[in-house]
């Protein structure tokens, strides 16, 4: 019964969101009503998946019941469990302050456009096809290219270009590198990959190398890593607020799937060595240091946030560059520290800038904006989490990475240094905006005034104090959740079972539809037929390398 | 035949290399597609090039085409298509709203 609510974190949003745009089009509150009930019943589903993936090893789903390695699988792991508790706390919370702040009466289908958005992100962490991750890739982007430009404006549409451009070009280096893997290997099923790159032999691994290598950049456009975070500042300031912070989590998305892949199909024990490695530490240590020096020499409180969202990127991926259980399990807590907290500092940066007026982020000197105390606390609070000072988890996050990497002491000062330089930007950045508005008289008609859009501006701050408290509740429970996550890691680190679960038990399940298909004649002669064909490539491909993967499938 | 469809797929991946480092709208559409072309092509060679054989396994047929590049590439036909319109309508909005189709931002404050 478990297996088929595995589907429905995908299938929900998927029947929700033109339900939307059919039924409710002109009726914003039945919107709102309807989005809501959609992202509560993704929490409940993530939770419940959630623990159901705690107590099971990985559960799969198989689309129309084909079997592995024929048909699409979704697979629930502990991983993928996480990550979906994850978008859904992030995009119930984001619907919230889109209602709160009125953003979501300022264009079409923003509600739409979300239930899309959370079903291709839903998808991709989900799936267990590389193929389908690409399907999902594109999902994904497709509804953020709408959430992008929603509201329009010249800035935003200007860098919506610029966004989709580079994602189009994304996708199409995503084809390339599965199509290289495709004709080496001969499958794009995840488990079956990893164990058909596993048997190649050594000196025929070049081609497989490419594919790897061409994967990763892929995902390091995703991720924003250095060389390919351009795209990134300039996307999340102009995009609108809500819409920035369910971007913290898109880059996770890239996070994941380099995650994911190079752990499970090219493990760094495994035939493609530590490329991944090799490639991944200096491109995470440069992420690291030009997001915090970004921070440093951000113009603009939305650049501040976004730069900071590259740094962590860079931070989370040293982690992961290191491929051992221990450094991952920290890797894994700061990724859901940092993916909150880039939440909230988006969200705050949004209520700045819709009760600044014409000074909007920029960092100059502007009069006091309404509620001016309640949003510079929340900022502090915010920006001690995101620089990595105590008490709040960004500290405990980085403890722990640098913990699971002791010993390596450049790494060590990277770290180090850039949470320095971190603190002082946005110190710099929080005291330009917060304090020096004391100082700056301003005429009686020139006051900021709030935005006129804001339909409960109590709610827009609810919905961003929960991301805040989402990150004390780490902090208060970093005992358990650190528990959690390195089994999620040690997961992670036996790819045989994520495979087992796929492959095992296909074989059976094949013979037991051929012996109740054996009336039907043609039914259990294309089954015979398919798996002779695969005993047969697997044969002739351990022989002749790469020449036979046409007969794979 | 193997030179011509990987000459073909390298001249057009340079091309639209090419296109997509320009600073118009226009030639980074045109790029995009080209780009898509050319990665269509890669996809189904990916299962090797095979002429005048069905895509099917059935008894007694001994030599075939790999079916499954096929599906792939249809996939990413679709989804490339519909890319395509959505950069063109993208392009089109930021081109009225700005009256040129300069692809970079002009100033670093420009989003303020």
């Amino acid at each position: 019964m478990m297996d088929h609510w595995i589907i429905a974190p995908v299938v929900i949003p998927a029947m929700l969101a033109p339900l939307i745009v059919l039924w409710m089009r002109y009726d914003l509150v039945t919107q709102r009503v309807a989005s809501i009930l959609g992202m509560s019943a993704l929490l409940v589903l993530a939770i419940v998946l959630m623990v159901s993936a705690s107590t099971h090893p990985p559960e799969v789903y198989r689309l129309g019941d084909w079997e592995p390695p024929y048909g699409i699988v979704l697979v629930l792991d502990r991983l993928s469990a996480l990550m979906l508790l994850l978008t859904s706390i992030l995009g119930l919370v984001i619907v919230l302050y889109a209602i709160g702040s009125g953003w979501d009466k300022r264009g079409w289908h923003f509600h739409s456009l979300m239930q899309f958005q959370m079903m291709g992100i839903n998808g991709a962490f989900l799936t267990g096809d590389a193929f389908n991750l690409f399907v999902f890739f594109e999902v994904l982007l497709i509804a953020s290219y709408g959430l992008m430009i929603h509201g329009g404006g010249r800035a935003r549409l200007k860098s919506g270009v610029q966004y989709v451009v580079y994602n189009l070009a994304g996708s199409t280096l995503f084809l390339f590198a599965l199509g290289t893997i495709y004709s080496v290997a001969g499958t794009l099923n995840m488990a079956d990959l990893a164990v058909k790159v596993a048997q190649m032999p050594a000196d025929e691994t070049a081609l497989i190398k490419v594919g790897a290598a061409l994967l990763m950049l892929v995902f390091a456009v995703k991720a924003a890593l250095v060389p390919f975070q351009f795209w990134l500042p300039a996307t999340y300031t102009n995009a609108p607020g809500p819409v920035a912070a369910l971007f913290a989590i898109m880059t996770k998305v890239g996070v994941y799937a380099i995650v994911r892949v190079y752990t499970l199909i090219f493990p760094i024990s495994g035939t493609t060595g530590t490329l991944a490695h090799d490639i991944l530490l200096p491109a995470a240590m440069v992420t690291l240091v030009i997001g915090m020096v970004g921070i440093l020499g951000a113009r603009s409180l939305g650049r501040v946030v976004a730069y900071s969202v590259i740094g962590s990127v860079g931070t989370m991926m040293l982690a992961f560059s290191q491929f051992t259980q221990g450094a991952t399990s920290a890797g894994l807590y700061y990724m859901v520290h940092s993916t909150l907290v880039a939440a909230a500092l988006f969200l705050i940066a949004d209520l700045v800038r819709e009760r600044r007026g014409r000074w909007g982020l920029s960092l100059s000197d502007a009069p006091k904006i309404a509620q001016h105390g309640l949003i510079a606390a929340l900022f502090f609070a915010g920006a001690i989490a995101m620089a990595g000072m105590p008490p709040l988890s960004g500290f405990l996050g980085k403890l722990m990475i640098l913990d699971a990497t002791r010993g390596q002491w450049g790494l060590w000062a990277a770290v180090l240094i850039t949470s320095l330089i971190a603190i002082v930007g946005f110190g710099r950045a929080g005291s330009q905006v917060f304090w020096r508005s004391y100082a700056v008289e301003a005429e009686e008609d020139e006051r900021p005034q709030p935005s006129k859009d804001a339909s409960s501006p109590a709610l827009a701050f609810t919905a961003t104090g929960i991301l805040l408290a989402g990150s004390v509740a780490l902090t208060v429970l970093a005992g358990p959740a650190s528990n959690w996550l390195q089994g999620t890691a040690a997961q992670l680190f036996t790819p045989a079972q994520y495979t087992d679960a796929v492959l095992a038990g296909a074989e059976a399940r094949a013979q037991e539809a051929a012996r109740i298909g054996a009336q039907d004649h043609g039914h259990m002669e294309v089954i015979e037929e398919m798996r002779s064909e695969d005993g047969h490539a697997t044969d002739t491909q351990t022989e002749t390398g790469h020449d036979a993967p046409a007969a794979a499938h | 035949m193997e030179l011509l469809v990987a000459s073909a797929i390298g001249v057009l991946t340079a091309a639209g290399i090419y296109m997509i480092l320009r600073l118009r709208s226009f030639p980074v559409v045109v790029g995009m597609s080209l780009l898509s072309y050319a990665v269509n092509v890669f996809l189904f060679a990916t299962g090797r090039l095979v002429i005048n054989q069905p895509p099917i396994l059935r008894d007694g047929v001994t030599s075939y085409t790999d079916p499954i590049p096929q599906a792939l590439v249809l996939t990413a036909i679709v989804i490339s298509f519909g890319m395509t319109a959505v950069v063109v309508m993208l392009a089109l909005g930021a081109f009225i709203e700005a009256g040129n189709d300069r692809i970079d931002l002009e100033t670093e404050e420009d989003g303020q």
